[in-house]
């Protein structure tokens, strides 16, 4: 599967890698909808970490779509409940 | 699942994509579209990096200049302790603690943009070969065309290069918000040392400031001091009528040694 992390790129990593990045996902899903800044912070962290851990950089040549969008690193709690609430945020 | 970060942004995006397919009868022209949008992108993600640049370059320039400020006010704090103004070198030393706190409020900032700058000089770069690499693919699918066929592989194509482009509009958007924020903050102390409501660092060190003022009158007033020494000399005609005027208090020390010194340059 390809997931992308806004400002940094595509990476391939394997499908059994799924189950650990949702239950992480759910956590900052979690932390986006309760609004709390610390809890967002730190999932934001470990879920970008163990994304870069564990994918290998897609070429640059390849125009593929991703299964899952990451947002940037430095996006805060506002920016990313901005992007999920309305696409209008997202150009292009 | 669906739920998730990950996965809602993945779907905005390929709505996205969807609809801008939607949008025209031959699959093919949204190739073409998207790469126009592509080529928009990179001009505007090029003039984006150059706006960040000069931003960089503004605060540099604005902290050499706050830099040069609290030298000077070390320098001045130096002076009025050496003619015995401790109120003076406090003064000078409370400004430049005030500079010195300016520094403190910059040095982040700089820090912020170069970071910046490094971000989208990779974006530029990744960008280019995106778009390189599109032009390619693009005509291939377009030489290749068999409407069932290629309608998927456009839909893929296109969802990943409007995920690229979102990438690059936000990289984009981010960098303008930055540029726009240091902007108006520039703006705003522009105005108010215009309206006098704050210290122009730069304008103080061209044109000095009242502790020079203060210190320049100090100095001149040493040199009236010892020129009437010397007027003092001349007219007692001798150094041991001016030893005695010591004595009396009159003279100070320093006076003695100036008037040698005008006697010396006298005799050349």
């Amino acid at each position: 599967m390809i997931v992308r992390i806004l400002g940094e790129g595509q990476l391939t990593l394997q499908q059994s890698a799924l189950d650990e990045l949702n239950k992480l996902d759910d956590e900052l899903m979690a932390a986006v909808r309760d609004g709390e800044e610390a809890k967002f912070r730190s999932a934001m962290d470990a879920l970008l970490a163990r994304v870069r851990e564990l994918g290998e950089p897609l070429p640059v040549e390849e125009i593929k779509p991703s299964d899952f969008i990451l947002p940037s690193a430095d996006s805060s709690l506002d920016e990313v409940r901005d992007l999920l609430s309305s696409d209008g945020l997202i150009p292009g | 699942m669906a739920d998730g970060v990950m996965k809602r942004m993945s779907l905005i995006f390929k709505s996205k994509a969807n609809k801008a397919l939607d949008k025209y009868e031959d699959p093919r022209e949204t190739l073409d579209y998207a790469y126009q949008k592509q080529l928009e992108n990179m001009t505007q993600l090029r003039r984006s990096l150059a706006d960040v640049a000069t931003a960089r370059k503004r605060i540099e320039l604005q902290i050499k200049q706050v830099q040069q400020d609290s030298d000077k006010r070390e320098q001045q704090a130096r002076r009025a302790l050496e003619m015995g103004r401790e109120d003076l070198a406090r003064d000078a030393l409370t400004r430049r603690a005030e500079v010195q706190q300016q520094i403190a409020s910059l040095t982040p900032q700089h820090e912020n943009l170069v970071k910046q700058e490094e971000n989208l000089t990779r974006a530029v770069k990744n960008a280019q070969a995106k778009v390189d690499a599109f032009r390619t693919q693009k005509e291939t699918i377009k030489a290749n065309y068999t409407a069932a066929q290629a309608q998927t592989r456009i839909a893929e194509t296109l969802t990943g290069i409007s995920e690229e482009m979102g990438d690059v509009g936000m990289a984009i958007q981010r960098a303008q918000d930055k540029t726009a924020q240091l902007q108006a903050r520039a703006d705003a102390m522009t105005e108010l040392t215009a309206t006098g409501a704050l210290d122009d660092p730069l304008a103080q060190l061209t044109t000095g400031d009242d502790i020079d003022a203060e210190l320049n009158r100090l100095s001149s007033g040493t040199g009236v001091d010892s020129e009437l020494e010397r007027m003092k000399l001349e007219l007692a005609g001798g150094s041991t009528k001016q030893l005695e005027a010591g004595a009396s208090g009159v003279a100070k020390p320093g006076a003695i040694q100036d008037a040698e010194e005008v006697k010396e340059g006298d005799s050349k």
